[in-house]
C-alpha cells in the first residue's frame, strides 16, 4: 500500500494517533501541575498569609505560596518551619501539615510554609520513573499528595544558566542549582524566581524578627549528611542539646553536622548570616532517593524497603542503620516533629522572654505507633471555611 | 535578559513545530518520515502548551 495512494487517510490516522499521544501523555502531567491538596486549618492557625506579602515581586508567580501563622495567647519568640524546599522529600511536608492541622501555640508565634518551593511541588520527574502521586492511609480514607521534584519547573524559571553564580557571594554552583531553592538564599527581590522566593522568606524572617528557622529535608542513606541536624555556629548548642535529648528520651539518632561556612546559598548558612535567626536544617533518611535501588515506586517511598540497600548495609556502605524494616515514612515524619519540638523547647529554655510553647503536635513514638495519617483531618467533614490548599 | 531569552525560546519552539508540521504535510513517500515528524513535535508542543 503506497503512501501516495492513501495519503490523506494515512496522515489523518497518524495525526489522530499523535493527538491521542499528546492527550494521554500530557493530561496527567497537566493535572499534576494544577492539582490542589485540601487541608483543614486547625484551632491554632490565627492567620493565613502569602509569601508575596513580604516581597511583592513574588505576587502572581509560581513561586508564591501559603504562609500559615499560629499566634500564641501570650507573646514570646517566633519560629519559621519550612518544608517542600525539595518537593521530592515529602516527610517534611507531612510533618508541617500535622502542625497546621493540630498545633496550638501557647506562647510565641509559629510561621509554617508547607510548600516552600511551590514550583518544584508542581514539577515531575518521569524520566527517573518517579510516581506522580502518593497516598497516605488515614482513619477516613486515603489522602493523596502530588510527588514533586527537587528543582523548580523550567516552565516557571527559564533559561538555565551555564553556571549558577550565587548572589551575593559569586560562588560558582551547578547550573541546575539556579532552580534549587536551597542554593539561592539569601536571594534578591529582582533575581530569578528562586532568588525571589528565598528573598521573600528572608524578609519574613527580618520583618517579623524570627528567632528560629527550621528547614525540613530528607537525604539518601548513602549520603553522609543524613539523619542529622545541620547547624551553623550560632545554632550548634541548641542542636546538640536537641540531638542528645531525642536520643536519650525517644531512642532515635539525629546527630549534629556543622554548616560549612564556605558552601553558600543553603538555608542553614545564609539565614544565620543575613538575619538574627538561628537556622537549623533537619535531614531524615529517605531510601527512595538513593541511586542503587529497585524501581522508584510509591511502596519504596512510603516504607523505604529495598533489597539492594539491604545488601549495601551488610557491606557497611550506608550512613544509617538499615535492616529489613526499611525506613518508613512514619519514622521520618515522627523524627522531624520530635526534633523540631525539641529545638523549640531548648531555645525557649535558653532565651527567657522569647519562649515558644506548642501543644497538640505528636512526637516520634506517637506517629510511629499510630501512623502519620491518624493526625490528618477529613476536609469533607470540616467547616468549608477552614479548608484551604497548602500551596 | 532572561525574559527575552525565554520568549526567543518559545518562538524557536513554535517555528520548529511549524517546520515539522509543514514537512509532515509535504511528505509523500515514507510513512516512517511522517511518524518521525510527529514524534519530534511532541516535546515542542508540550512546552508550547506549558504542560512539561
Amino acid at each position: 500500500m503506497s503512501l501516495m495512494k492513501h495519503e490523506g487517510a494515512s496522515k489523518g490516522i497518524l495525526l489522530a494517533a499523535f493527538a491521542a499521544l499528546l492527550i494521554l501523555g500530557g493530561r496527567p502531567l497537566f493535572r499534576h501541575r494544577h492539582s490542589t491538596v485540601p487541608i483543614v486549618i486547625g484551632p491554632g492557625v490565627t492567620r493565613v498569609a502569602r509569601l508575596s506579602d513580604f516581597s511583592p515581586s513574588l505576587k502572581g508567580t509560581a513561586g508564591d505560596t501559603t504562609v500559615f501563622v499560629l499566634e500564641g495567647r501570650e507573646p514570646g519568640g517566633k519560629a519559621l518551619i519550612m518544608s517542600g524546599t525539595h518537593s521530592n522529600e515529602p516527610a517534611g511536608l507531612l510533618a508541617d501539615i500535622i502542625i497546621i492541622e493540630n498545633a496550638v501555640v501557647e506562647r510565641g508565634t509559629l510561621f509554617v510554609i508547607a510548600s516552600f518551593n511551590s514550583s518544584a511541588g508542581r514539577n515531575t520527574r518521569p524520566g527517573d520513573g518517579y510516581p506522580l502521586y502518593f497516598d497516605i492511609p488515614t482513619d477516613w480514607g486515603r489522602k493523596r499528595f502530588p510527588m514533586g521534584n527537587r528543582d523548580a519547573s523550567p516552565l516557571d524559571q527559564w533559561p538555565d544558566p551555564d553556571v549558577y553564580i550565587h548572589y551575593p557571594d559569586k560562588q560558582l554552583l551547578s547550573y541546575i542549582d539556579a532552580r534549587n531553592s536551597n542554593r539561592t538564599w539569601p536571594g534578591r527581590a529582582d533575581g530569578p524566581l528562586m532568588e525571589r522566593v528565598t528573598f521573600a522568606a528572608m524578609e519574613l524572617i527580618r520583618r517579623e524578627s524570627v528567632d528560629v528557622a527550621i528547614d525540613l529535608h530528607g537525604a539518601e542513606t548513602m549520603f553522609p549528611v543524613t539523619n542529622c541536624i545541620v547547624a551553623p555556629e550560632r545554632s550548634s548548642k541548641i542542636a546538640t542539646l536537641a540531638s542528645l535529648t531525642v536520643k536519650a528520651a525517644e531512642g532515635f539518632d539525629s546527630h549534629v553536622e556543622p554548616s560549612p561556612p564556605g558552601f553558600r546559598g543553603l538555608s542553614h548558612r545564609e539565614i544565620g548570616d543575613y538575619s538574627g535567626a538561628a537556622p537549623f536544617l533537619l535531614e531524615a533518611p529517605i531510601p527512595f532517593l538513593d541511586q542503587p535501588t529497585g524501581p522508584k515506586t510509591v511502596g519504596l517511598l512510603l516504607d523505604g524497603k529495598d533489597p539492594f540497600l539491604l545488601s549495601l548495609a551488610a557491606k557497611k556502605k550506608l550512613f544509617v542503620p538499615y535492616d529489613a524494616s526499611g525506613w518508613p515514612m512514619d519514622k521520618r515524619v515522627g523524627q522531624h516533629l520530635s526534633v523540631m519540638l525539641e529545638i523549640l523547647r531548648q531555645y525557649s529554655r535558653k532565651t527567657p522572654g522569647r519562649e515558644i510553647a506548642v501543644q497538640g503536635v505528636p512526637r516520634y513514638r506517637e506517629v510511629v505507633a499510630n501512623g502519620t495519617g491518624r493526625f490528618f483531618h477529613d476536609p469533607s467533614k470540616a467547616d468549608p471555611k477552614s479548608v484551604v490548599s497548602y500551596r | 535578559m532572561a525574559f527575552v531569552i525565554m520568549v526567543a525560546y518559545y518562538v524557536l519552539c513554535a517555528y520548529l513545530a511549524g517546520l515539522l508540521f509543514w514537512s509532515f504535510l509535504k511528505e509523500k513517500r515514507s510513512r516512517e518520515e511522517l511518524w518521525l515528524c510527529l514524534l519530534v513535535m511532541v516535546p515542542l508542543v508540550l512546552r508550547l502548551l506549558r504542560v512539561k
